[in-house]
Formats: C-alpha cells, structure tokens, sequence
C-alpha cells in the first residue's frame, strides 16, 4: 500500500535537482510540518510571555510547609492542582494533571499504532487505533474541562485559606477567573486559562480531524485512493500537540 | 496535486451539469474568476484587490497631509463624503486624524505591501518560474485569497463605524488599544482591527506554506535550487520570514482581544483612567510591543524581499548582463532573513530597556547593513557596462535601488540608541522608512507589474504612459520624503494632529516645507491615476504581447501568450542552466534560455558547463520521476 505514495525513485545526486520530491515527503506532508514550524512560534510566544510575566512577580520565599494563597507571590503548583476526583479532601499533588497527561502520551501510542496499520494497509486496525485516539482525546479533554472547573470554584479549604478583605470585612473568596484569583496573582490565571484553553482548543481541533479520519477510513475513502497518508498527516498534528502539552505541563505545574 | 488531472476530471462532472453550461472546455465563470484554484488568476485577484487598497490608503495620506500642509484651512468641500469627520469650524476632526494615520499604515503595511505585492508576485511567479503546473495545493491558495478578502472587508467595513476605525497607530499598543474607553478609535474599530488582522494572519500562513512547499517539492527537472531566479529566491525567504513572525502577531492579538474583552491583565498593570483606578495588575505593555516587534521587524523584509527579487531579474534582463554575484545575492538575502529575526527591540529603545541590552540590539541592527550593502553594490555592478534597456520596468527597478539606497543610510543612524532617542517617533523615522521599505517596495511592486503584464494579461502596457508615471513618482517621492528628514530633526513629532504646542516658534519654521511636503505627496498621488488607467485600459485595449517581450531567459516567456491552465500546453520543460546567460560571450544571441541545454550551444560553453552536458540525459531521464509527481 505505501508504494502507492511513496517518493519517485531519483538517483541520490540528483536528489535536488527538481523533478522529485527532495525531502520524501508529499507536497501534503511538507505542508503539515510548515504548519506546525508556525505554530511552534505561535506557542512559543504565549509561553514566552508567561515567562516574561511570572518573573516579574515575587515568588513564595518561605518554606513550602509554611505557604499560603496570597495575590502577593507566586503560588506554588502543587498547592493549587492537589484534588482529584472522587477522592475528596485528600492532597495530593499534580496526580490527576499527571494521569490527564498520561492519556494524552496513550492517545499518541495509539495514533502511532494507526499510521503503522495505515502503512500494512489494514483498515481494520486503523479504524480500531483511531477510535482509542478519539476516545483519549475525549477523555483529555474531559479531563480538562474537570481540572477548569475545580480551578474556577475552587476548593473548600481555600475559602478558609485565603481571605479578601472587603470594606475591612474578611470575607472567604471563591475560585479563580480571568478577572480575580484567589490562589495568586491575577496573571496566574489569565495565563493558566489562555494558554491551556489556546492548547484545548488545538486538542478538540484534532479531535474532529481525527473524528473524520475515522469516518473516512471506516467508509472505505482511503482504501480506494490505495493509501493511508491522511492518517499520517494527522497523526504528525496530533503528535505536536501532546509535545504542546509536555512543555505546557512543564510551565504551569512543574516550574 | 495533479493539477491538470483535477482539472480534468473538474470539466468532465461539469460537463453533465446541463443547466448553465454553455462551453464543456470551461470552467464555470464563478470557478474560473472568482472561486479559482489557477495560481495565475489568484495572483490578479490579490493584484487588483492591492491595488485599489493602494488609492485607497493612499487617499488616506493626502487627507491627512492637507492638515499638516495647510493646518488653516477650510475642509467644508470634503463634508459629502467626510460627513462629521470635518467640524463645525471646516477642519479635520482630531480623533479621525489619528484614525487616518493608523489606517493609512495598517492598509499600505499589510494589505498593499504585503498581500498585494508578495500575495500577486508569489502566486504568479513561483509556478510559472520553476517550472510547475500550479501551487502545491490549489485548494488552500484560494483559501488564502478569500481569507485576505474577508479580512479586507472587515477592515474596510471599520471605517464606517460611527466611533472610527481604529486610531491608535498601525501598532496599536496598549493601553491605548486594550482600553476600549481610553479613545473613541479603541472601542469598535479596534475589535474589528483585530479579527481582520487575525485573519489576514490565516491568509498569509496559506500562502506562505504553499509558496514554500511549491518551492521544495515542485521545481521542474533540472531547476536545482542553485538554478533558481532571484525572485523565487526572495519569495522563499519572504515566505519563512512571514511562516516564522506572524504566528507571533497572532499571539499578541489573541492576548489582545482577551484584555480589551475578557478582563485580562496581560498587558495592563496599575492604571488610571478617567480619574478612576482600574483593577488591573501584574501585566506589561512592554510585553505587547516585544511580540509585535517580532513580527513587525520581519514584516519590513517581507515587504521589501519580493521587491529586491523581482528588482534582480529586471535589472539583470534589461542590462543584459548576468546579475551581478548570484550567489552573494542569495547569501545577502539570507543574512537579511536571519538577522531579521534578532533586531526587532531597536524599535525599543525609549521603553526603558537596560541600555546593554539597547547596544546589542544596535549592533545586530547595524550588522544589516553589509548584506543590504552587498544588495546594493551588486544591483550598481550590474548595471556597470551593461546595454541597459530603459522599459518602464527597468526605470522603476533602479528607481527601487536608489530609493534603497537613500533609505538605508539613514536606518544606519537610527539603528545607533544614542541618536535614535533623539529622533525616535519624529518625522525623520516617517521618511526613513518611508524610503527604504514603503516606496522602495512600491516600485518594486510597479516594476514588477509592467515586467510581467505582458505575461499576466497577453498584452503590454503604455510605454509613454509609463515614463510620465515613473518621473512623476520617482521626482515627487523624493520631494515628500526628503524635507521630512529636516522636519524630523527640527523634532517634529510623528502622529501630531498640530504642531502648536511645541513652542520656540518652530511651528512657523517649517511651515513652508510642510506645505510644499502635502502638494508634493497630491501631484505623487494624482499621478498614480496615470498608472491606474494605464493598467486597466490595457488590460482590454493593450498592444498584444509578443511571447517573450523582454528576450528573457526564465521559464514564465517559454509558455504560450495567452498561459491556459497548467501552464504548459505539453510536457514541462527541463532547465539545464541558470537563468542569468545573457550576452555570453561566443553566443550568437544575447541570451540563452534555461530550458537550452549545454549540449546545444558549445560555442558559448565555458569548460565547466560542458562537464554538465554528462548529466544532462540524466536530468531528461527525470521527466517521468515528474509526471509521476503530478499523477498521484
């Protein structure tokens, strides 16, 4: 099945010489890797400037036992992402962001899977892996969308550990948004919002591409055009993606 | 990809479609002409949208120098179309000042400059140059145009809002841009400012991504990247340069949008307005304009790159000369490309940046200059001893070169921090640049339409009416950019609705200059009409090309006058040499094509190209390696 696209055979000293493919990739293909060169920058400025702002605002100076929430420094990650699901009060720090990465690294496995199946020309298998890359981006996402919401109601404690002082009044205060933010300074969770929402967004867009890849081979469309190069060309963005998260995750809750 | 392939097949389900199908040979004129995937007809398409972008922004200008030129004087005549923008006492309304200003740069910056000279001369020239049926992906380009479209309607949409489009300069820094309440031009115009630059941002990535994949995947047999024409060249780099830097633009708007809309505090940090305090805190305006800048910077080469390419082939074709260094050329505009990323904070130094920080941005900045040098001589030695052929194309080229040239001096001494606090945001920076990327660019542009008119529409353009532009613009440029160098050192302010504050009476000194600044910029302007009828009256009524007008070696002159789509009616042609054989000597012609081979002109081979000759079975041997390509 991969001879069907694969590059014309050209002497090695011509290789560049026009007429060929030079670089053994399909116009399609370069066009993927171009596109995700420019999204690199466009990912590498947001956390550029997530730089920029965090070290300009004072860090937690004390010892870790002794930090509390406090628009003052810098929160400590652990502190902030403690909670998961289902088992309530406890702490325990970066697991459930450890387990949503976790599944995303998964999605990439099985995204590795369908390519290697779309090369055998195995229909079958690729539907199958699609479906498990479908379903962890789901689940990603999901995930996600859990982690927002703890984020913006914020845990009981907090309202015990953090206080605003309203008119002179200590009043408990509730989660974060882009406006106020309990946990940090304000730019804590405009840039957590931002740059994980800017980063969920390019997961749900993978979703649905690979949603239609799914369809598509499922219905038989890559079959009779003899090759698989979509599932390939999705997989490098889905690919992207997680390697996205990988420094996302490094930025918000491991530094 | 398969272009002709598609095509094909496109004619053929066309063809059982009985309802309004009057020609089975053709597509369908919503496909053909607005809807079409042939990089030539997108390359017009972006051609005539730049263009009338260019009067447009252009008339901006004089509207805003009347003021400047003649700041007393009674507007009351422009009240029909200006309507409330002209007050009750007959002048300018200050806010629409400040509208026109940003505007005018938005518009000539981005969608004339940029769309409309790489967006026409990419499109065009790139396939028909290497050698390729069409773009990579057809699909996409068209993509590409409609996105610039929708993007230039809202755009123009904006400047019908009652509050104004947006005013706060082609920049629009915040907090001036972030605060919707801190100027009328922040509210609306602003939002809409943005989502038009977010989408000329997807237009440009499409075509940057398919200018650069066309470029490695789809030159013709033989067509080694050493083989390539300047142009290609430049529209490669200009193409990564935009891949690399607007992705950033993008970036800065989306955090942008999330202050003014959301309550962010990316770029606000404490501050007053209105007498109020507004919550936020934490943020940097400094941020913003470091990832503006890091487009903003390689924007000036992806504005000017094209125009050098296109300015190589011209000038080498019409000295008949080969160009002068290809490879220098090449390695120039590399350095440019590089360097263009590691300068962008020398548009900083008044924010308060450690001065050593300021002094390597200044020598990175200063460092621009030896491959811009390189350019320059490298254009003048071409020129040096040539049989030069004054077209109106030719004209404008050198036109470009010394535009370039007078430009560029003065980046030298903006680039140093000490002088540039001293002349930061005064006129002699409007004039700089001005010179060395806004009318360089422009010539580059209009040389590069009546070079390749011929080309575009099967027929030439009005030579006389061509000289008459060319002195016109050339003189009248030079009279509006050069007394702004002494207003700018007199300390006149950029974006000043008036000079009546200023005090010392400097007002008065330069009024006279001032004056003759504005009708010099009216007579420029008018005489662009010149070319506007010439353009398009010739495009119907024009002398009927010949195949290769300009006895040009690239692969554009070995199609047919009238290029249908794919380009070639049969099989592409291969390239056996590089595009700059001209006047060799032993030749009986004065140029030799690309698609010749050595093997049939050994009076003229030096010994080395007859080596090439061994390889030249080797290269034709290729040709079904390329069909293969297109079939697939």
């Amino acid at each position: 099945m991969s001879v069907a696209h694969a590059a014309p055979a050209v002497p090695e000293k011509l290789t560049w010489s026009g007429g060929s493919e030079p670089l053994k990739a399909s116009y399609g293909k370069l066009m993927m890797w171009f596109f995700l060169l420019s999204d690199t920058f466009t990912f590498s400025a947001l956390l550029v400037s997530y730089g920029m702002i965090r070290f300009s605002q004072p860090a937690w100076e004390g010892a870790v036992d002794k930090f509390y929430f406090s628009t003052t420094h810098w929160p400590i990650p652990e502190k902030v992402f403690e909670a998961v699901p289902f088992l309530h009060g406890m702490s325990l720090p970066l697991v459930f962001v450890g387990i949503m990465t976790f599944i995303l690294i998964a999605s990439s496995v099985t995204m590795v899977l369908a390519v290697e199946a779309g090369h055998r020309g195995d229909r079958k298998d690729v539907e199958k892996w699609m479906l498990w890359t479908i379903i962890g981006g789901f689940t990603f996402l999901g995930s996600q969308a859990w982690e927002w919401t703890h984020f913006i109601h914020g845990p009981e404690d907090l309202a015990v550990a953090a206080k605003q002082v309203v008119d002179g009044v200590t009043v408990p205060i509730e989660g974060a948004n882009l406006v106020r933010n309990p946990y940090g300074p304000p730019a804590f969770a405009d840039l957590f919002f931002f740059i994980t929402g800017f980063h969920g967004t390019h997961v749900f867009s993978g979703v649905i591409l690979n949603i239609l890849i799914f369809f598509n081979a499922a219905t038989g469309v890559y079959e009779r055009r003899g090759h698989y190069e979509m599932v390939e060309k999705v997989g490098l963005y889905w690919h992207f993606v997680d390697l996205v998260w990988v420094f996302v995750f490094t930025f918000f809750y491991l530094v | 990809m398969s272009t002709t392939h598609s095509t094909v097949e496109e004619i053929h389900s066309h063809g059982h479609d009985h309802d309004h199908d009057h020609d089975h040979h053709e597509l369908g004129f919503i496909r053909k002409y607005i809807f079409s995937e042939d990089h030539k007809v997108i390359a017009k398409q972006y051609l005539i949208t730049g263009i009338l972008w260019a009067f447009f922004g252009g008339a901006l200008s004089i509207l805003f120098r009347l003021q400047l030129g003649f700041p007393d004087m009674n507007l009351e005549w422009l009240k029909p179309i200006l309507g409330g923008w002209i007050d009750e006492s007959g002048k300018l309304d200050k806010e629409f000042y400040l509208a026109l200003v940003t505007m005018h740069g938005t518009i000539m910056v981005f969608f004339v400059l940029t769309a409309g000279l790489s967006g026409t001369f990419s499109n065009f020239l790139i396939p028909l140059q290497i050698g390729a049926r069409d773009m990579a992906s057809g699909f996409i380009n068209m993509l590409s145009y409609w996105f610039f479209f929708l993007s230039s309607a809202i755009m123009f949409c904006s400047l019908f809002l009652e509050t104004g489009p947006a005013s706060g300069g082609w920049v629009v820094y915040p907090p001036l841009s972030a605060l919707p309440q801190s100027m009328p031009g922040s509210g609306l115009g602003l939002t809409m400012w943005l989502i038009a630059m977010a989408l000329f941002i997807v237009s440009s990535l499409m075509g940057g991504i398919n200018y650069i994949c066309t470029v490695i995947n789809l030159r013709t047999r033989g067509m080694y990247f050493s083989r390539m024409p300047l142009t290609i060249w430049a529209f490669f780099f200009t193409a990564v340069l935009g891949l690399l830097s607007f992705p950033v633009l993008l970036s800065a708007a989306l955090l942008l949008i999330f202050d003014r809309s959301f309550g962010t505090s990316f770029y606000l940090s404490e501050i007053y307005i209105q007498g109020q305090a507004l919550p936020n805190m934490g943020g940097s305006p400094i941020l913003y304009q470091h990832l503006f800048w890091f487009l903003g910077h390689p924007e000036v080469y992806i504005v000017l790159l094209p125009a050098l390419g296109m300015t190589s082939e011209i000038i080498a074709t019409n000295s008949r000369k080969p160009i002068f260094g290809y490879r220098a050329m090449i390695g120039s505009m590399m350095g440019i490309t590089v360097l263009a990323f590691i300068v962008w904070a020398h548009h900083m130094f008044v924010t308060g940046m450690n001065p050593f920080l300021g002094s390597v941005f200044m020598f990175l900045t200063l460092i621009i200059a030896v491959p811009s040098a390189v350019k320059a001589f490298n254009y003048i030695t071409t020129l040096w001893k040539g049989n030069i052929i004054f077209t109106p194309a030719m004209l404008f080229s050198i036109g470009l070169v010394s535009l370039f040239i007078s430009g560029g001096v003065t980046g030298i001494i903006l680039g140093n921090s000490a002088l540039d606090i001293n002349l930061h945001d005064t006129y002699f920076v409007v004039a700089h640049f001005h010179l060395v990327m806004g009318a360089a660019s422009f010539f580059g542009l209009l040389a590069g339409v009546y070079h390749w008119f011929p080309k575009m529409f099967g027929r030439e353009m009005n030579k006389t009416l061509g000289y008459i532009h060319f002195w016109l613009s050339f003189v009248g440029v030079y009279a509006v950019f050069f007394p702004m160098h002494y207003i700018g050192i007199a300390g006149f302010p950029r974006r000043y609705y008036s000079f009546t504050a200023l005090g010392n009476n400097a007002e008065a000194a330069f009024t006279d200059l001032n004056a003759f600044i504005s009708i010099a910029a009216i007579i420029t302007f008018s005489s662009q009409a010149i070319f506007f009828f010439n353009f398009f009256i010739s495009i119907f009524k024009g002398k009927k090309a010949s195949q290769n007008p300009w006895n040009s070696n690239t692969l554009e002159w070995t199609t047919p006058v009238e290029v249908g789509h794919g380009n070639w009616p049969g099989e592409i042609p291969a390239v056996y040499r590089w595009p700059y054989d001209y006047s060799k000597p032993g030749s009986a012609t004065d140029f030799i094509p690309q698609n010749v081979p050595y093997s049939a002109t050994p009076e003229s081979n030096l010994p080395e190209e007859t080596e090439e000759i061994a390889i030249e079975k080797d290269i034709e041997g290729l040709l079904s390696a390329q069909n293969e390509v297109y079939n697939r």
